[in-house]
Parts: C-alpha cells; sequence; structure tokens
C-alpha cells in the first residue's frame, strides 16, 4: 500500500547559534493509507512542530517530506496552500470555525477555495454536516453551538474536500467527555471508511482508538506500539 | 472563487462591525461632499462675477479719474481733472473712429424722499448715450433727452430698487420726488436687470449730468467716461485712441504715471475668470486633502480588522486559501466602504449644492461629480491594498497561533 505521509531525516531548529532550539531531530515516519495514527508526547516534546510540518504549515529545515505522492519541501506558498486544499483536512483543538459565518458556510470553505460551482458546493456540504449528524443546525453560527457540535461542524469542513488525509490536532481538548467520546466516534466511522487519520494527542484514552500510537521525546521518536494491527 | 463570492465575503466583512463600517465610510462621505460643494461654490461665483462684468457690456472701456496700481502719482505734479471736453474729444469721428460714443459720468450718494419715504441710492448722472452701452433699457415712460441735459432739466430715470422702495405699487412716472432737497420728475423707470452677484444694479437713480453737477456734486472732474467701442472686436483699437487722445490732452510725457486709468471690460472679464479659477482650485484641493483623510481613515480601519482577524485568515489559510483570495477579500471591503462612501457623498453634495452657500448659489461640474467618485473608489483600492497585502503574506501558523 502506498504511504500518504512519508518523512525522512526531519529536523526543525528555530533562533540562531547558541539560542538554537532544535524542536524536532531526524524524524522518520511512514504513514500507509488507511492508517490511523496518534501522535502522543509532553508539551515541548515537539508534536506541535511535526503537526505543522505534515499539515505543509511549516517548512522543515532538513530531510525530505512526501504527502500522497508529492515532494513538498520544494513548493512555495501557494503551491502549498493548493496542497492544503485538497490533501489535507484540518481539524483543531479549538474548533477554528469562522465567526459570524453559518455552519453550512463554514463547511463550504474549502470548496469554495477549490473553485467548486455553488450549487455542488451546497450539496456537498450539506451532505457532509449530515454525516455528521448536524443537518438541523446548518444555518446556526458558531456562537449558537455547543462545543461539541462545533468540533462535529469543523469534523464536517475537515471531510469535505475529500482530502487524503485527516489532521487532528487534540481534537478534544476542549471537550467534555460526551461531546469527546461523540467525536472520536466519528472519526472511528471515517477510519472504517478507510480515510487515513493523524492525531496529536496527550491523553492515553483517546490514543488507545487509534491503531498505532507514536510517542515523541525530545523531537525524537522514542517509541511507538501498534493498538491493532 | 468567482467575483460575485469575493464579494460576498467582503460584504459580510463590512457588516461584521457596522459602527466601525459607519464611520469610515462618513470620512469619505464628507470628502467626496466637500469636493463636489466646494468645487461647485467655486463655479457658482466664477459664474455670477463673469455675468455681472457681462451685464456691463464687453465693448465698453471706462476712463476713470485719478491713478492706480503701482507707481502711484510719485511722478506728478499736477493732476488734470477728467472733463467733459475730453468726452467730447473721445467721440471724435476722425481721431477715434472705432469709438462709437463717449458718456461723462458723475455719481453721487442721496437720500431721496417721496410722501414721507426715504430711501438712500445712489444718483448717477450722465447724457443719453450711456443708457445702451450699460444695457439699460426702459421699463415705462422715457428717457431723458440732451435737450435736458444741455437745459440741466430735474428729470429722473429710477432703477426697479428705487421704485419699489419708494413707491411700491404706485407708478411713479410724472411724480416727484425730493433728493439731498431738489425736487426731481421721474420721467421713466428702468427694466429690472437682476442681482449680480456683489451688488444690485437696480439700486440706481439716473439723471442729466449737468442737473447732477449743478445741484449735487458740483462742478469737479468726472468720476469716469464709458466708451461704446463700435464693435466688440473693436475694443483694443478703441482703448489704444483713448490713450492717444487722452495723453495729447492731458499732456502725459511718461506712460506709467497718467493721470486717468482705462479699464476694458473684456480684459477686466478674463482676469477674473483667471482669478475665479485659481479660487475653485483652491477650494477643490481643500476638500482633496478631506478625501484623502478620509483615505487614511480606510487604511487605518482595514489594519486594524486585519489584526483583528489574524486568526480567521489564518483559518482561512489552513484549509487552502489562497494570498490572492484573501488579498481579494480585504481589497473588496475596503472598496466596498469607499464606493458606499463615495455614492452618499454624491448624494449629500447633489442636496446641499439646492441651496446657496455664502450667497452663492452652487453650480455642480459634472467633472467634479464623477472624478471625486473615481478618486473615492481608487482611494479605497490604495489604502486598501497596504492592510490587504499584510493580511495576505501572514504565514498560517503564525496566524493561527494568534489569540
Amino acid at each position: 500500500m502506498a504511504a500518504v505521509i512519508a518523512l525522512s531525516g526531519i529536523t526543525k531548529s528555530y533562533g540562531f547559534a547558541e539560542t538554537t532550539v532544535h524542536a524536532l531531530r531526524g524524524v522518520d515516519l511512514m504513514v500507509d493509507r488507511g492508517d490511523y495514527l496518534a501522535i502522543m508526547g509532553a508539551s515541548g516534546s515537539g508534536k506541535s512542530t511535526l503537526m505543522n510540518i505534515i499539515g505543509a504549515l511549516d517548512g522543515a529545515t532538513a530531510g525530505h517530506y512526501e504527502l500522497d505522492g508529492i515532494n513538498i519541501d520544494s513548493l512555495d506558498e501557494s503551491a502549498l496552500s493548493i496542497v492544503r486544499n485538497r490533501k489535507i483536512g484540518f481539524i483543531f483543538q479549538s474548533f477554528n470555525l469562522i465567526p459570524r459565518t453559518t455552519a453550512l458556510a463554514n463547511v463550504e470553505l474549502p470548496l469554495l477555495y477549490r473553485g467548486v460551482g455553488r450549487r455542488e458546493r451546497r450539496e456537498r456540504a450539506a451532505a457532509a454536516l449530515a454525516s455528521v449528524g448536524l443537518s438541523d443546525r446548518a444555518s446556526h453560527q458558531p456562537n449558537e453551538l455547543s462545543g461539541g457540535q462545533q468540533q462535529r461542524v469543523a469534523v464536517a469542513r475537515a471531510l469535505v474536500a475529500e482530502p487524503s488525509l485527516l489532521l487532528a490536532d487534540e481534537p478534544t481538548g476542549n471537550l467534555d467527555s460526551q461531546a469527546t467520546s461523540d467525536v472520536l466516534d466519528l472519526m472511528d466511522a471515517m477510519h472504517d471508511e478507510g480515510r487515513t487519520i493523524v492525531m496529536i494527542t496527550h491523553e492515553d484514552d483517546v490514543a488507545a482508538r487509534a491503531d498505532r500510537v507514536i510517542t515523541l521525546v525530545d523531537g525524537m521518536i522514542a517509541a511507538e506500539r501498534r493498538n491493532r494491527p | 472563487m468567482n467575483l460575485l463570492e469575493t464579494l460576498q465575503i467582503g460584504l459580510r466583512g463590512v457588516g461584521a462591525n457596522k459602527l466601525r463600517s459607519a464611520l469610515t465610510v462618513l470620512g469619505i462621505l464628507i470628502g467626496v461632499a466637500a469636493v463636489i460643494v466646494l468645487v461647485a461654490v467655486g463655479n457658482g461665483s466664477s459664474q455670477a462675477v463673469t455675468s455681472s462684468i457681462e451685464q456691463l457690456g464687453t465693448n465698453t472701456l471706462t476712463v476713470r479719474h485719478g491713478t492706480f496700481g503701482p507707481g502711484g502719482d510719485g511722478g506728478r505734479t499736477q493732476f488734470k481733472d477728467l472733463t467733459v471736453d475730453d468726452a467730447i474729444a473721445l467721440a471724435d469721428d476722425v481721431l477715434a473712429p472705432d469709438v462709437q460714443s463717449a458718456s461723462p459720468v458723475v455719481s453721487a450718494q442721496a437720500a431721496c424722499t417721496y410722501e414721507g419715504t426715504s430711501y438712500s441710492t445712489s444718483i448717477t448722472g450722465t447724457w443719453p448715450s450711456y443708457f445702451e452701452p450699460s444695457n439699460l433699457t426702459l421699463a415705462s415712460g422715457t428717457s431723458f433727452t440732451n435737450d435736458d441735459v444741455t437745459s440741466s432739466r430735474r428729470s429722473v430715470v429710477l432703477g426697479q430698487t428705487v421704485v419699489d422702495e419708494l413707491f411700491g405699487s404706485v407708478d411713479p412716472v410724472g411724480r416727484e420726488i425730493t433728493c439731498a432737497g431738489t425736487p426731481f420728475t421721474v420721467v421713466g423707470t428702468l427694466e429690472e436687470k437682476g442681482s449680480s452677484g456683489f451688488q444690485d444694479s437696480d439700486d440706481v437713480i439716473i439723471a442729466p449730468l449737468t442737473t447732477v453737477q449743478g445741484h449735487l456734486t458740483g462742478y469737479r472732474s468726472l468720476d469716469t467716461i464709458l466708451v461704446q467701442a463700435v464693435s466688440g472686436s473693436a475694443v483694443d483699437a478703441a482703448e489704444s485712441e483713448v490713450y492717444s487722445i487722452l495723453d495729447d490732452r492731458h499732456g502725459t510725457t511718461d506712460t506709467s504715471s497718467r493721470d486717468y486709468q482705462v479699464l476694458n471690460q473684456a480684459s477686466l472679464l478674463s482676469t477674473v475668470e483667471d482669478t475665479n479659477q485659481v479660487f475653485t482650485v483652491l477650494l477643490g484641493a481643500v476638500a482633496a486633502i478631506s478625501l484623502l483623510v478620509g483615505g487614511i481613515g480606510i487604511t487605518n480601519i482595514m489594519l486594524v480588522t486585519v489584526t483583528e482577524r489574524t486568526r480567521e485568515i489564518g483559518i482561512r489559510k489552513a484549509i487552502g486559501a489562497s494570498k490572492s483570495a484573501i488579498l481579494g477579500q480585504f481589497l473588496v471591503e475596503a472598496t466596498v466602504l469607499s464606493i458606499i462612501g463615495g455614492v452618499a457623498g454624491v448624494a449629500v453634495a447633489l442636496v446641499v449644492t439646492q441651496f446657496e452657500i455664502a450667497g452663492v448659489a452652487p453650480v455642480i461640474m459634472p467633472v467634479s461629480v464623477i472624478g471625486a467618485f473615481a478618486v473615492s473608489v481608487a482611494l479605497g483600492l490604495f489604502f486598501g491594498s497596504y492592510p490587504a497585502n499584510r493580511a495576505a503574506s501572514l504565514r498560517p501558523i503564525e496566524a493561527l497561533r494568534h489569540e
């Protein structure tokens, strides 16, 4: 099976000379299609840096990154925005919906930036909202939705453009236990549909849902275990 | 993403903070309205002055007594009066073929009464030939004649304002008024000329020269001689004939120190038009500055908006908005603000210019309307481009981290 993510020798450092901080010190990672990977680590272990690099939001200092067969290292900012739009669906800890914009319009956004026509956009966004069980909240604005509902809208937005990779950064960090299990159930269901998911978390019970768990310590992969084959 | 969708996103941004948008729009509105109104006021006053000069007739020259302008009278020891003989000499067919008539003029200020009603006005003493070049026509009665002048009859012709003040609705022809203690018979009234901007040209009494000299001014120098050229194109030729005749009669040796001055209405008109043009441009420039300030207001408010919505920009970039999509969104917001301001400014200016401002009826120049509107739209694009570019250049991870 082809790898969705192929990272080799990724390093990332900030600052100059003596003040240089090495956030990542050589990470090699392969994620296959259909994989469900959890990245764990204490704060400062480099997991957010790794997530930014995997998400094509930031470039590595050295190393090689291929996403779905595309060499990311050599791309400029405008090409990266296209990659983010087509290949990656983001789910953030703080939901990051656009304020004063309805749930449906939020879900439509990735399609809007891709240039999909209005009618098709409406239909696909409505279908994505239905798949997270929020059809009845389509015309609500983010401040009229609960945290769990907002995160489900964000999941719908991440899914709507059919990306190769779902990238979730502490998706349940701001949710109560009921909403947490709702969102994790949704992600399980997406995994069952064959989607590739990378999730960053520091909670063991959340990580337990994944097939594979890696743990970062001081910018390197310190441990890797497989919950399921 | 097409233009319509960009426009929708931009409009939503404008609507998101209505008070702030309204205040920014107000800045542009005031700028646009000020440009249109002030240029209209300048234009209106220019037209008023021009028409008042045209009422005097553009084929006339006015010879005034005394020296004016630089030089003063320092070089001269003796001032010769402007006399009736000068006027007769100017009308000479041989020496001044381009002069049709020359009318001596004296004027005096006097209080006139009719049956207890008193009114103070200016009495002009002249010859009957004065009427035609001054564009004066009779509304009723007759003018006085050369015979009246020779025998200093106390016959007067009244301007419409004087008629209204002294007689009201009574027909004044044939009645007697008293000016400075002397009784005069009204022989005619003048057609209304209307106010010509700064002075009321109907506020006059015209009487035979000799009568005014005899009863009011005494036999001093004439105030002016009104010279009529045979045609509009002969004014310049007539002017040089006037100079040569009067220089000869007054013994002028140095042309820079004459004891009289010739005013050419046509050249006065063009001077006044030039002055007014400068005046209008100045007014427009002051207003343009306020439009510029309005534009800076757009930059200011868009910078605030970009800072406030940094996180939103980060989200949009993370889900794949290109640099140009973000740029477009904020440019549209700025331009929408300036277009609304421009349209409202034009509307306000159209209403305001219906009223008289500082005694001037504004006359809108279409080019100022189109210009002010176009500039306001361009301002939106120009002053919006810096904040929009700043938004578009934000790095997504930093923007996302922004609280």
